[in-house]
């Protein structure tokens, strides 16, 4: 090649002091400040672990033990007379086809109002929930004959009396003793919190409408994100040219995941509302709008997950002639799809618990029954919470607790469900 | 600079020709007017120092540089007198046909027996299972690794050791019936075990698959190769017979690479 080029560096450059103390008193003082500092971040560290962990103990503790008792609820077994009360039904008409708007019409309430007078006193009929009725009809429905005579049923007890029931003291606690003494009062699951939707009465409202709207906009903004999220991943890491345009659209979406959803709840208003006159507070919309939130994480998340396959992997595959597509879909995606579900655990918890966009678009609406599709109107799980807990109602205090289980249990599910596929599909590559 | 006329390369069992060939990777010229024939009895290597284009070569033979962003390839390369760079020229086809074995074995993340199975199943060489079952036997026991894996087919290919890695690569590689085979400094990852087991397969793959090897261990190109050829600085500086081109090398800097004097 070219002239050798010279070997050693001249003598001079050489250092001439003496050898280090490796093991003098400087040296030592050293060794000691080292294994100090190493001592010191270690203990920052455990503090920092004990630090959150202890905040997430005191966040359970507490919503565990405020929310439990919404999930119960103080009964009353309720004496009625209704071969001498004054109910307004022939029992011919509970066989047939009529029976609910039979007894729709039986004056139930008076009924029941005149029976609780009868049993607890004076002021008895404010002791029950308005919900009693729903009780004794059911009871009725099932069993038509208990018409021609007397039968004590088990009906919810009122707002007041569920407190003091519960120890929370206030104006009914009287209420309560009275009703202990006569040993009418008992305490039950309330399955009507997990199967009714929202309400005027604390006693009556439930948690399904809330829960099933949720579920179908999550299912909506999954359908949509995890798809266009990852076809756009792939495209923009393994199509693209690098150019100025994809410089541009990278920048965009690394934005776009910071932008603040509320500004997401606007979009969504100003597009699917105003100008594709989509319905307002469905699931539908929700689900759309979340989506534009979700996506751009995904889209990051997947890209980082493509870029760390081992090109080698493309190589092997093109190699002996893979086309690019089944390098793409048989070699590249499944193995990054670890990554794209860790990213789309994380999109799709943000979206759960999101409210601020959902209240753009409508999705707070007072809905009292259930969405039977994407397009009726329907609440998601924090809206619900945030309503409840804007309530006057001291009922709704537990409530709201109890709806909060409620969300961090489907963000549980969730991501275990997503935590399962994903080591399934690390185990299988 | 070589300057033989394409007339004296082309022989009746020329399997790839190049003519002429450059290769920019954007301004940068890595490959200069590289006029080379592959025959199909033989085993080719490339010997040269590093970076002096002899990998980037390899990797137009069956146009892997096309996934390179900005690389740019002039000239002819023919398979078969066909132009490979021609527009009627499938690139998938034609990877199928020049199979690569690479410099770090990259076997998939699947079992052995998918490894092998990948290429015939995507190109629909098999027509059912027992086919399937019997291309993978059988590309598997010319790569020299039946035995030790029959037993474990069905665990993963990554969990072998280099040497074997790299044999079920070759596998993977034969199980698409390739009429020429690639390989990109197969045993720069290996140790001298692995490497003579490489060697020993690579002989006797030869003269069912024409074979062109990168390599930087002269002992290597010596061993298994019929004819050589030396780049440097991207220009190919002499080839021939590999007995001439150890013994008695035409070119001053073919000696100083060969004996040593720098590499």
């Amino acid at each position: 090649m070219t002239s050798a080029a010279p070997l050693s560096q001249p003598a001079t450059g050489r250092r001439t002091a003496a050898p280090t103390a490796w093991r003098g008193d400087a040296m030592r003082r050293r060794i000691a400040r080292r294994y100090a500092a190493e001592r010191r971040f270690r203990l920052l560290g455990l503090a920092a672990v004990l630090l959150s962990a202890g905040f997430l103990a005191f966040l359970l503790v507490t919503m565990v033990g405020n929310g439990a008792r919404g999930f119960t609820r103080t009964e009353i077994a309720l004496p009625i007379d209704f071969q001498h009360s004054a109910i307004l039904i022939d029992p011919a008409a509970l066989t047939g086809p009529g029976a609910e708007q039979a007894i729709a019409n039986a004056n139930l309430p008076a009924v029941i109002d005149a029976a609780a007078n009868t049993a607890f006193g004076e002021g008895g009929a404010r002791m029950i929930s308005p919900g009693a009725q729903l009780a004794v009809r059911k009871a009725i429905l099932a069993d038509p004959a208990l018409l021609n005579g007397a039968a004590t049923i088990t009906v919810p007890a009122s707002e007041g009396v569920d407190l003091a029931a519960k120890g929370h003291g206030g104006a009914d606690e009287a209420a309560v003793a009275r009703l202990k003494q006569a040993g009418a009062l008992s305490t039950g699951f309330n399955l009507r919190f997990l199967t009714a939707s929202d309400g005027t009465d604390p006693t009556l409202v439930g948690i399904w409408g809330a829960l099933k709207g949720s579920l179908l906009t999550m299912s909506i903004t999954l359908g949509l994100s995890f798809p266009i999220g990852v076809f756009a991943a792939l495209y923009l890491e393994e199509y693209a040219p690098r150019n100025r345009w994809t410089d541009l659209i990278e920048v965009s979406i690394n934005n776009l995941a910071a932008v603040p959803s509320i500004i997401f709840g606007l979009l969504g208003l100003a597009i699917f509302l105003n100008l594709m006159h989509l319905p307002r507070s469905a699931p539908l919309v929700g689900g759309m709008t979340l989506a534009l939130m979700t996506m751009p994480v995904i889209v990051i998340a997947g890209r980082n997950a493509i870029k760390a396959v081992p090109p080698s992997i493309r190589d092997a595959a093109l190699g002996i002639g893979a086309s690019p597509v089944q390098v793409v879909f048989h070699h590249v995606l499944p193995l990054a799809l670890p990554g794209i579900l860790t990213g789309t655990i994380i999109g799709m918890a943000r979206a759960l618990g999101e409210t601020a966009p959902l209240l753009m678009i409508g999705m707070r609406a007072f809905v009292a029954s259930p969405p039977h599709g994407i397009t009726d109107p329907a609440s998601v799980l924090p809206v619900q919470i945030f309503l409840w807990s804007d309530e006057v109602g001291r009922g709704f205090i537990e409530k709201t607790s109890a709806a909060i289980i409620v969300l961090l249990l489907f963000l549980l599910t969730m991501n275990s469900i997503a935590i399962y596929l994903r080591n399934k599909f690390e185990k299988k590559w | 600079m070589v300057t033989t006329p394409m007339a004296d390369m082309q022989t009746p069992t020329t399997k790839m020709t190049a003519q002429g060939v450059n290769v920019f990777y954007g301004e940068k010229q890595a490959i200069n007017d590289v006029s080379i024939a592959v025959d199909l009895e033989d085993v080719t290597a490339l010997i040269g120092p590093s970076g002096c284009g002899k990998s980037t070569f390899l990797r137009t033979l069956n146009r892997m540089n096309d996934t390179v962003a900005g690389a740019r390839v002039e000239g002819r390369i023919t398979l078969d007198g066909e132009d490979i760079y021609g527009p009627d020229m499938d690139v998938v086809q034609l990877r199928a046909r020049v199979g690569m074995v690479f410099q770090k074995p990259n076997p998939f993340p699947k079992t052995i027996y998918e490894n092998v199975a990948y290429g015939p199943r995507i190109h629909g060489l098999a027509h059912s299972k027992a086919d399937l079952d019997e291309i993978v036997e059988k590309a598997l026991r010319r790569a020299g690794l039946w035995d030790e894996v029959k037993d474990r087919l069905h665990e993963s290919g990554t969990a072998l050791s280099g040497g074997q890695q790299q044999r079920l690569c070759i596998g993977r590689a034969i199980a698409v019936e390739p009429e020429v085979i690639l390989m990109d400094e197969p045993c720069s990852a290996l140790d001298p075990i692995a490497t003579a087991r490489i060697e020993e397969l690579i002989l006797d793959l030869r003269g069912n698959y024409a074979i062109v090897i990168v390599t930087h261990n002269m002992q290597q190109a010596a061993r298994v190769s019929q004819r050589t050829a030396f780049f440097h600085l991207g220009r190919l500086v002499e080839h021939g017979p590999t007995t001439e081109i150890f013994t008695n090398p035409r070119e001053e800097r073919t000696r100083d690479y060969i004996t040593g004097r720098y590499g």
